[in-house]
């Protein structure tokens, strides 16, 4: 499935200091997908667009912290 | 000439009293890549580009000085009556000799805003992709802030101002397009 | 200063709703200066924000200056509060 959040993973050497955090992740935004614009993309109502920050859907790309990651957790 | 407009761009709030965030929001206030540089440098770069892109330069960097005034107004929320005490304790000590309660246009680290920050070539094309670059630095910058956030309403600004980054780096790779002149000619290589 | 009623968080929501659209479609058309729909839709919301703003001025007070709102007497631009302060 497209993802916007990619992975790898580093080297591990015996002698790292630190417990590994991975796989590590970075993020590619749909903006790099696109090309240029094409006309008629579905939007968003108004209020809905100031809330997502984009008034075309194919752009909206939330991101949370790991605090907000925890209290989802913690809901479910 | 420019208008002020007596609204911010995006309701913002913050959940409490925090100078730590204070403090690391500042890099987007008057860091490397933050929203003073962005304005200035977009706003700059438009005497020497091609006029069809003029238009997006005024509109992009009319927009920056809108997160300017949401960042400040964060910061301001986070930090209004907190206690000197409580200041140094966020690590704000040393601004607060300098600067009492005021906002400085420097970043996280207490560097002071610099015009070597933003680069201005008069090579539209060079020019364009440090705007994308920015854009781009500027997204990864809000989401290390976001990292370091446990302030949902701060966080819920935050991601709003980091959407906006990603439309920018997309308006400015299709303005790259554009200065290409190819976008209704068949292409032969 | 006395506090900000509801309706003014309400109306100032609506009206960065709208405006939101307007300057994401206004960076759109920058690009794209030749699609007519974009640019009807742009349009319509324009006029649609022009009515909001004279509803929340008339409310609220001036949006702007320089002249690009009214005073009533005394001069009020600085009658409610700034917009880091709400």
């Amino acid at each position: 499935m497209f993802t916007t959040r990619k992975t790898y993973q580093p080297y591990r050497s015996p002698f790292d200091p630190c417990p590994p955090l991975t796989p590590k992740t970075y993020v590619t935004a749909p903006n790099l997908y696109i090309g240029f614009q094409p006309p008629r993309l579905p939007q968003y109502a108004p209020y809905e667009a100031l809330r997502k920050g984009t008034t075309w859907k194919i752009f909206y790309d939330p991101y949370c912290g790991p605090y907000e990651q925890m209290k989802r957790n913690e809901r479910t | 000439m420019w208008i002020y407009e007596k609204k911010l761009q995006y309701p913002v709030r913050v959940s409490s009293c925090n100078p730590k965030l204070a403090k690391y929001l500042i890099e987007q206030y008057g860091g490397a890549d933050g929203e003073l540089a962005a304005a200035l440098r977009y706003l700059n770069q438009r005497y020497t580009i091609p006029d069809k892109v003029v238009g997006l330069l005024t509109d992009i960097g009319t927009e920056e000085f809108a997160h300017l005034e949401m960042i400040a107004t964060m910061v301001y929320k986070l930090t209004k009556d907190a206690t000197p005490e409580q200041l140094k304790e966020a690590g704000l000590g040393e601004h607060y000799v300098n600067h009492g309660p005021a906002l400085f246009y420097h970043n996280a680290a207490g560097s002071p805003w610099t015009a070597t920050y933003i680069q201005a070539k008069g090579d539209p094309i060079a020019d364009l992709y440090e705007d994308i670059a920015a854009e781009e630095k500027a997204r990864a910058t809000y989401q290390w802030i976001i990292n370091m956030s446990d302030d949902p309403d701060l966080n819920d600004g935050l991601r709003f101002l980091r959407e906006r980054e990603i439309i920018h780096a997309q308006r400015f790779r299709e303005a790259v397009e554009l200065l290409k002149e190819e976008r209704d000619q068949k292409k032969i290589f | 200063m006395k506090q900000m009623p509801k309706e003014y968080y309400d109306l100032l929501h609506q009206l960065q709703a709208i405006d939101f659209v307007l300057i994401d479609l206004t960076l759109y058309l920058d690009t794209h200066p030749h699609d007519y729909e974009a640019i009807q839709q742009f349009n319509e919301l324009a006029q649609e924000r022009k009515k909001l703003k004279k509803q929340y001025e008339t409310q609220f007070g001036p949006l702007q200056q320089y002249g690009n709102s009214y005073s009533h007497y005394p001069w009020d631009w600085s009658k409610t509060p700034w917009p880091w302060q709400v």
